[in-house]
């Protein structure tokens, strides 16, 4: 029997050190991996962590890349730490950016300052009623969380594919599935650093973000809701004794994760996009779950977590267009980095333990005459 | 660890000294593919174009492509980035790259730009296309002879204009040889989707279609019609390899004379993005005659029928106009009278109807 036994007291040095020791082996097996393939594995490994930052602008687009990550993956921990399993976040997405696209779409005329401000609620709302599916569903019938936000997903994706085929779709696009464009006053503009100008495309939704992220932080650590949320999480039974109800906190920690999600499609739409289109995210909702456990469910760290797998997307392009190196290649790269350090992650909290059990062993060798 | 620094960045210097060593000389040139050249349709097709390019120009050029870019903000960092790394004309060659390629192209004004299918155009913006519709019409004449159960399935992506105008030509080319056949579509939702191809071909073959066509871009169409023992058109590059008896004959896009063509004005001084009088005839958008499509040999079909598509490609590349009246919807609504044609922009802009021969409605 192999099993995972938690370590009490964790050194403080493993914990800085495992995430170095995890990018330091990612660098080796990446390296080996590459000069396999006929790469030279400096550059390669170059292109995917020097190269996507080494220019201001780049770095802009680094946080413009983790801001749907970070905001998707703050309300993310909220479920996880009180183990609710809400892996829809994608669908709740679409929803949020649904909501937010027919408050631009059917009051273009809001001035700016009436117009923002609905819209991320409209986002909120958005995405909170989509993730309100399963925790219905969940405290009336007690169904598994896990299928029923999953597969909400498919149906967000093919109801805002209906949206902007059908009613939604703008009579001037020639047939084409989209929406009009979304007044500016609806549009995140991107944000002029005094004496530098614009860094890439880095926008004020990045700053919400980062907000959000210590907004997050401070109601999961220093609130009563965050505190309910961790003992729901860690030991429900005393949760209950002390009063808590775990129907409430299922429905509060999807409701938040929902929201947050939602906001993020708003903002994906308003400061990269501009219209309505069949595909407005590409799987943010399902990596900012990697985001979420990278970061050990702590919204400050989600964060750093962000930057490292927008990080990692960046480099893979990087790496084509410097490299001519395939898709697959890179994707496989990105799979080993979060692997790493995951597993990192895992083994700085546990020891693992192997042991084979008495009778498990006879019957082995018993199976062997 | 240090020795292991000081390598890293001696590497990075190398690299970065590589970079900009290569941007004296030759012409560089980036490409943005939606999917990647393994899907045999529509990538594989820009692939063929983009490596006659290179052997076209051998050491004059230097050409970049980025793969499965996704359309929508990541396309404009990516398009962006080639644009920074010196190319000096780009090609995005998929319809959602358009919004994304007009943002970069005003701020990269030195850049050129060529959008793939698309409509919008910026002073270093240009368009291209294939009339993809011209190669339907032959399908159709071959289909409307060959058919015993005077029943075409055709799969369809999305019902944007390109689309509906294949299916179009497609019925015209078919009516015109056979009054009693009716199309099917089945609409796909997806450029390239393997799995769901192969069920809708599966769906139309049930019914009793015994040809079919496609608007999508795999080989499992014709994979199916090949088990079902049915013909069916191939779709962006030639897919006999996948279906040897199945295989009627496939239209395959010739990227590699419109790539050249621009790459040659922008070393000569003479790129234009085409302005006309007319929005549509400004751009790029040639087809038989010209070699930007061109069918393969018609194969697995009688004599007759043969004489019969050739003589279709012929009139193609003799300037004849596919939309040429009289011909009406399938609401029986009178569209063209006799006499009356179509011109380009009648193809993008007045083209919401099915014609006499197609089942059902468009959606949407």
């Amino acid at each position: 029997m192999i099993s995972l036994i938690p370590r009490k007291d964790i050194p403080l040095a493993l914990t800085v050190m495992t995430p170095i020791i995890a990018i330091a082996l990612t660098l080796i097996v990446g390296a080996i991996i590459f000069a396999t393939l006929g790469y030279d594995p400096l550059r390669a490994l170059y292109q995917f962590f020097i190269a996507p930052v080494s220019r201001p602008d780049q770095i802009g687009d680094l946080f413009v890349k983790a801001c749907p990550l970070i905001i998707i993956a703050s309300g993310l921990v909220f479920c996880y730490r009180a183990n609710v399993w809400n892996i829809g976040a994608e669908g709740q997405l679409i929803l949020g950016a649904v909501f937010a696209g027919y408050v631009a779409l059917t009051f273009p005329g809001l001035p700016g300052w009436a117009m923002m401000p609905l819209m991320v609620i409209a986002g909120m709302i958005g995405g909170l009623l989509w993730a309100m599916i399963p925790a219905l569903l969940k405290t009336r019938f007690n169904t598994n969380e896990i299928l029923v936000s999953l597969m909400l997903t498919y149906v967000a994706a093919l109801l805002i594919d209906w949206i902007v085929r059908g009613p939604w779709r703008d009579p001037m696009s020639f047939g084409f599935p989209l929406t009009k464009m979304y007044e500016d006053a609806a549009l995140i503009s991107r944000i002029e650093l005094p004496g530098i100008g614009y860094l890439g495309q880095l926008h004020w939704g990045v700053v919400g973000a980062l907000l959000l992220a210590v907004g997050a932080w401070f109601v999961l650590s220093r609130m009563l809701v965050g505190f309910q949320v961790k003992v729901m999480g860690a030991a429900p039974r005393a949760g209950r004794f002390a009063g808590f109800s775990p129907s409430f906190v299922t429905v509060m920690v999807l409701g938040i994760s929902g929201a947050a999600a939602g906001v993020a499609g708003m903002v994906e739409v308003s400061a990269n996009i501009g219209q309505l289109q069949p595909d407005i995210s590409f799987g943010y909702g399902f990596t900012a779950i990697i985001v979420a456990f990278l970061a050990r469910l702590n919204p400050l760290a989600v964060i750093g977590a962000g930057l490292v797998v927008a990080l990692a997307e960046l480099g893979g392009d990087s790496a084509q267009i410097a490299l001519g190196m395939p898709k697959v290649v890179t994707g496989v790269f990105k799979g080993i980095l979060l692997f790493m350090l995951l597993a990192g992650e895992t083994f700085n909290r546990f020891h693992v333990e192997i042991r084979l059990p008495k009778s498990a062993a006879t019957k082995v060798s018993a199976g062997q005459n | 660890m240090k020795k292991f620094f000081t390598t890293m960045v001696a590497g990075a210097f190398a690299a970065v000294s590589g970079v900009s060593a290569a941007v004296a000389d030759p012409v560089k040139v980036g490409f943005v593919y939606l999917t990647n050249p393994g899907d045999h349709g529509w990538t594989y097709a820009h692939e063929v174009a983009r490596l006659d390019v290179n052997k076209h120009f051998g050491d004059k050029v230097e050409t970049t492509y980025v793969e499965n870019v996704p359309e929508g903000p990541d396309a404009a960092r990516v398009i962006r980035e080639l644009a920074r790394q010196g190319n000096e004309i780009i090609f995005t060659t998929s319809f959602g790259y358009m919004d994304p390629t007009l943002k970069v192209s005003k701020e990269f004004p030195d850049v050129k730009f060529e959008h793939i299918t698309g409509y919008k155009r910026s002073g270093n913006m240009a368009t291209g296309n294939i009339r993809f519709y011209e190669g339907r019409y032959v399908q159709g004449v071959v289909a409307g002879m060959m058919t015993k159960s005077n029943k075409i399935g055709y799969l369809a992506s999305f019902p944007i204009p390109e689309v509906i105008q294949g299916i179009n030509a497609f019925a015209l080319g078919m009516r015109s040889v056979n009054p009693d056949a009716e199309m099917s579509i089945i609409w796909v939702n997806s450029w390239y989707d393997p799995v769901k191809e192969a069920d809708a071909a599966k769906v139309h073959i049930a019914e009793g279609a015994d040809i079919l066509a496609q608007h999508t871009d795999s080989p499992a169409m014709l994979q199916t019609a090949e088990k079902a023992g049915v013909h069916g058109f191939g779709q962006s590059s030639d897919m006999k390899a996948f279906a040897p008896k199945a295989q009627l004959f496939s239209s395959v896009n010739n990227w590699a004379p419109y790539y050249i063509s621009k790459i040659e004005q922008l070393m000569d001084g003479s790129w234009s993005t085409g302005d006309g009088p007319d929005h549509w005839a400004g751009n790029t958008w040639l087809g038989m005659a010209d070699d930007y499509l061109v069918l393969t040999e018609f194969e697995n079909m009688p004599a007759d029928v043969k004489a019969a598509a050739e003589a279709a490609e012929g009139k193609i590349k003799g300037g004849f106009n596919i939309f040429t009246g009289p011909y009406s919807d399938n609401q029986g609504t009178v569209i063209l009278k006799a006499g009356e044609a179509y011109h380009d922009g009648n193809l993008w802009n007045d083209m919401n109807y099915y014609v006499e021969g197609v089942n059902g409605k468009i959606p949407g």
